[in-house]
This record gives structure tokens, C-alpha cells and sequence, in this order.
């Protein structure tokens, strides 16, 4: 049993909520899409279109002269898939991409390990080992085609030094395998200091309580980084993993500037190809097959960051 | 004993790590300075200690540089694409990070991860159609093409970090303005963004950033050597020109990469911080 005075103020101000909230919400269900449109319109536009152009692109005829748009279905894949050129180029892409992520993955752990703690001159080391991810990248490689010079190279000068070589020395980049190295060699390089940080954060984000609990324990080194540390920073690992493969298939520039694919194509691989046949080629159709043979690789990545990220949110 | 033995072990393959990786590192930037000031005669006597000055050190390489080649031009051309890349990428992607975090709720967090997964489609897959896009537009040649293009890589990265940002905000900072009155949108423009003016200039250093490493676009569109940017100007113009002197070569290449680098180490917790709190979180 309630009586009516009451009822009136509740029901008054319940009102005057309702009125604000719709007000808010009115103006929520058009502010967040205005905020956002802009930016999804450009994106579309300049990314969603051209990304089904390419799509086009690899099933017909185009070339940079513009002319006919032929639909020539999958025959583009099936040309370019028969030549031996991109048979070279998709292994090469598959041995880049795999040892430079497995020697990266060793060495941002270790080093992610050696930098955990505060000791003087970290932030000095921290700023050093940022420089060659910070540095255009064009340019740090021309830094590196320097060192390696036929003539007047500073690392067999150094090798020679400490008595490893004898005379002439390499030709980094004119040895199939030798090329290879060396391309992999400044890919880690440049790459290596992103991982690290990235596993920084991941490290640093730990409790304190669990590393001592763990040492209470009587855990030894090993031990504890396999047990303790390495599930708790498995995530952000992967996520630094999954950039870094990214990174590596997409990316041309070390190569077009350190090596230009050669010697004998043993260092192109489907990016630089895709480069000079779609651009300095001027077959486009060709061209833009080659970049979406890249794209299933892609996909599977950009798949597994989406679980994880679906994952670290669950828990 | 064991103990003490096993400390020292510990301190020194810390210090063997850092020392070995630190060197790789820096090694080449410390490479470009020695040959920056060497004279050339000093530079290619091949019995010589390389890292030695036998003569005097000589500003004759940057002279050249900046008076022989249009690595100034480079610069300047540079520094154009990029503030107007940053104001562009600004506008589009502040809003976007907030109304992602805020306002949309669960389809805005999926279309965040969508928006971000564009930042995954690389250059070298949309170079191809986006350079006829550009001939379309009578951009080719023209640094505005590349004013036009390079939003597509820094609008994505910026909306995720702008979200690893606002999401570290309490949602009550904007309630306690709009119950003073604040619309949503006066709360966004005069509370929520003067605290999060240190994740926008955040922002703004990295898209500075990665429009200064972009090089397939700026290879691909531009061809006069003086519209190039200096990223691109340096191993297309100075290397594979008729100019093939490494002292300029390594001159330019420091000047271009080490004072940037110096302001990124600034802001490169709050980019960790932001990243993986897009990522993770």
C-alpha cells in the first residue's frame, strides 16, 4: 500500500532522468559516428578500394600504360606461379621471414632479461639500442651497404684485426649466401629493437610478487623463466612475434637498397618482386598477383593477433 | 662461495649481452659520424686504421652535401609531408579513438581491431592500384600525393594508440563535466583532450615518425629527384647517381636519423604504454 504523495516525486524525477537520457543518448547514437565516420570514409576509400582494385587487378590485363582492363581470370597466378623467378622469390621470403623472427625472438628475450632491472647507464643503452628502429630505415641500410663495401669495408678491416680473415676479405653482398646473411643480419638489426621493447613492457607488467614467491621457492634461473616468466609474457610475445612477421613479408627496403635482389635473385623475395614487376616492369596485373600471393600469409597472421587480443580479454 | 660465483657469472653474461647487441647497434651511426669528418684522401687509404683520424677532420663532405645535392630541398620536402601528414592524421584518427573507446560500445571495439587490422595491409600489396589512383588524380609527382597516401598507414596506428589512451582515462573525469553541464562532445573537446595532450603529441612524433620511414609510396610516386623525400632521395639520388662520395652519403644519413631519434627516445614509454593497452587490454 502506497500512498500517492510519495509516488509523485520518484516518478517526476525518474522522468527528468529518463528526458536527460535520451537526450544523451540522442545525441551519443550521432556523436560517436560523426566522430568516427571521417576517419572509416577515408580508410575506405583509400585503402578498402584499392585493396579490391589490386584484387581486380590480379585477374586482368592491366599494365601502367592504362589501356585494356581484360578480365583474364587466374591467369596471371598461374603465369607468374610457373616462373622460376617466384618460386626463388617465395622460398627466399619463407627463409627471411623465419630465421630473422627466430634469431629476433632469442635475442629481444635475452636482452628484454639484461635490461628487467635499473642499473646505471640503462637509459643511455636503452637510447642506443632504439636508434636503428628509429632511424629511417632506407637510410640506416645505406649505412650498412657501407660497411659492406667490396673495397673499403670496416668489418673485414675488424675481422681482419682479430685475425678471423686474411687478405681480401667478403663480399657481404655478392655471395648468394653471403647476401642472404647479410640482408637477414640488418632485418634483425633494425627490427630487434621494437621486439625488445615490446617484451619490456610485457616483462615490467609482471608482479614483483610472483618473481619472489618463485625465489622463495628455490627456483633457479632456468627454471623460473621457463615456468614463470615465459607463460606470463607469452601474449605480448606473440603480438610483438605477429608485427614482426608482418613486417618482415611486407617489407622491401633493405633488400631494393642493399642488394636489389641479386646476386642472381638468390636475396628477392615476393615484395621486392611484386616491386619491380608491377612498378619498374610496368606490368601491373602481373605485379599486383605477386603482392596478393603475400595476402593468405597475412590473413592467417592478422587471425591470430584477432585471438589473441580476443583472449587477453576474456581473462 | 657458490653463491658469489654465480652472481658474478649472472652480472657478466648480462654485461657480454648488452655489450655485443649494444655494439651491433650503434655501430653504424658511429660509422656515419667518423666518416662524416674524415677526409676523403684519410677515407679510402686502405692502410689506414679506420677508426683513426690521420688528417684533420673536415667539414668538406656536409658542404657538399647541402651545396652539390638538394639534400636540403629533401628536408624541407620532408618536413612538409610530415607536419601536414600529422595535422590530417590528427583530425581523423582523435575523434575516431575516442568515439571507439567510449561511444560505440561492443561493435565499436570490433571495428576498432577492423580499423587497426588496415594498418596490416601493407604498402606493398596497395602500392599498385594506389599508383593509379594517384596518375587519376594528376598527383604523380607531387609531394601532395604523398600528403594524400601516407594518412592510410598513420590514421590506423594513431586511432589504436588514441585508444590505448583515452581507455586509460576515468570514464567519471567526462561524467563529472557533462553533470556540470558539458554536452558529450564539450566534455570530449574541454576535459578529455587537455588531459590526453600527451598522448597526442605522442601520437604526432610517431606518425612524424613513419612518414619519415616510408620509402615504397615515395620510391613509387614521386620521380624528379627534386620532389623526393630525404628518405628516398639519398639511396635512389646519392647512391645510384652520378654523386658517390660516403663521407656526404654518411653526413646525410646522420643528419637525417639521429636528431629524430633523440626526440622519439622521449616519448617511447608513453608509445609502449599506449600500444600495448590498444593490444592487450
Amino acid at each position: 500500500m502506497k500512498s500517492p504523495v510519495p509516488i509523485a516525486p520518484a516518478a517526476q524525477s525518474s522522468v527528468a532522468e529518463q528526458k536527460r537520457g535520451f537526450a544523451i543518448l540522442d545525441s551519443e547514437r550521432w556523436l560517436g559516428p560523426l566522430l568516427i565516420g571521417p576517419a572509416v570514409i577515408y580508410i575506405f576509400l583509400l585503402v578498402g578500394v584499392p585493396f579490391f582494385m589490386a584484387l581486380y587487378y590480379s585477374v586482368s590485363n592491366t599494365t601502367t600504360g592504362g589501356g585494356t582492363m581484360g578480365f583474364v581470370g587466374l591467369r596471371n597466378f598461374t603465369a607468374v606461379i610457373g616462373t622460376p623467378k617466384f618460386q626463388t622469390a617465395l622460398k627466399n621470403t619463407i627463409v627471411f621471414g623465419l630465421i630473422s623472427q627466430a634469431v629476433i625472438l632469442v635475442l629481444s628475450n635475452a636482452l628484454a632479461l639484461a635490461l628487467q632491472h635499473e642499473f646505471p647507464g640503462r637509459r643511455l643503452i636503452r637510447f642506443l639500442i632504439l636508434l636503428p628502429w628509429v632511424a629511417p630505415i632506407s637510410i640506416g641500410t645505406i649505412a650498412w651497404l657501407w660497411i659492406f663495401d667490396s673495397t673499403y669495408s670496416v668489418l673485414n678491416w675488424m675481422l681482419r684485426l682479430a685475425g678471423l680473415i686474411h687478405g681480401q676479405g667478403y663480399m657481404w653482398l655478392g655471395l648468394p649466401h653471403l647476401a642472404m646473411g647479410s640482408v637477414i643480419a640488418v632485418h634483425v638489426w633494425r627490427q630487434l629493437p621494437l621486439a625488445t621493447v615490446i617484451l619490456l613492457a610485457g616483462h615490467s607488467s609482471i608482479p614483483q610478487d610472483i618473481h619472489d614467491a618463485a625465489a622463495v621457492d628455490g627456483a633457479g634461473f632456468w627454471r623460473h623463466f621457463f615456468q614463470i616468466t615465459l607463460p606470463l609474457i607469452l601474449p605480448i610475445s606473440l603480438v610483438a612475434l605477429l608485427f614482426g612477421l608482418i613486417f618482415t613479408f611486407t617489407d622491401m627496403v633493405i633488400i631494393y637498397n642493399l642488394t636489389r635482389g641479386g646476386p642472381f635473385d638468390t636475396t628477392q623475395v615476393l615484395a621486392s618482386l611484386a616491386f619491380y614487376t608491377g612498378i619498374a616492369g610496368g606490368d601491373l596485373a602481373e605485379g599486383a598477383a605477386i603482392a596478393l600471393f603475400l595476402f593468405p600469409l597475412l590473413l592467417a597472421v592478422a587471425l591470430g593477433f584477432l585471438i589473441i587480443a580476443h583472449r587477453s580479454e576474456v581473462t | 662461495m657458490i653463491e658469489r660465483i654465480k652472481i658474478w657469472g649472472a652480472r657478466s653474461t648480462r654485461w657480454g649481452i648488452l655489450g655485443i647487441l649494444t655494439f651491433f647497434f650503434a655501430f653504424p651511426f658511429v660509422w656515419m659520424l667518423i666518416t662524416t669528418f674524415k677526409q676523403t684522401s684519410d677515407l679510402y687509404d686502405l692502410k689506414h686504421n679506420p677508426f683513426l683520424f690521420y688528417e684533420w677532420p673536415t667539414f668538406e663532405h656536409i658542404h657538399r652535401l647541402f651545396y652539390e645535392t638538394l639534400y636540403g630541398q629533401w628536408l624541407i620536402n620532408t618536413a612538409f609531408v610530415g607536419v601536414l601528414v600529422v595535422l590530417i592524421t590528427l583530425v581523423l584518427a582523435v575523434p575516431a579513438g575516442y568515439a571507439l573507446t567510449r561511444l560505440t560500445g561492443n561493435w565499436g571495439a570490433k571495428l576498432g581491431i577492423g580499423i587497426f587490422l588496415t594498418y596490416l595491409v601493407p604498402p606493398t600489396l596497395l602500392f599498385i592500384p594506389l599508383s593509379r589512383v594517384v596518375v587519376n588524380l594528376h598527383l604523380d609527382d607531387s609531394l601532395w600525393s604523398l600528403v594524400l597516401i601516407y594518412p592510410t598507414f598513420t590514421v590506423p596506428f594513431s586511432a589504436w594508440l588514441m585508444m590505448g589512451f583515452f581507455k586509460a582515462i576515468p570514464k567519471d573525469v567526462e561524467e563529472a563535466a557533462m553533470i556540470d553541464g558539458c554536452s558529450r562532445l564539450g566534455a570530449f573537446v574541454k576535459v578529455v583532450v587537455p588531459i590526453s595532450l600527451s598522448g597526442i603529441l605522442t601520437v604526432a612524433i610517431f606518425s612524424f615518425t613513419l612518414v619519415m620511414q616510408e620509402f615504397v609510396y615515395a620510391v613509387t610516386f614521386i620521380s624528379s629527384v627534386r620532389n623526393m623525400t630525404v628518405g628516398v632521395g639519398v639511396p635512389t639520388f646519392l647512391v645510384h647517381g652520378d654523386v658517390y662520395f660516403w663521407g656526404s652519403l654518411m653526413a646525410g644519413c646522420f643528419i637525417a636519423s639521429v636528431p629524430i631519434a633523440i626526440l622519439y627516445n622521449f616519448f617511447v614509454d608513453r608509445f609502449i604504454a599506449g600500444f600495448t593497452m590498444g593490444a592487450v587490454k
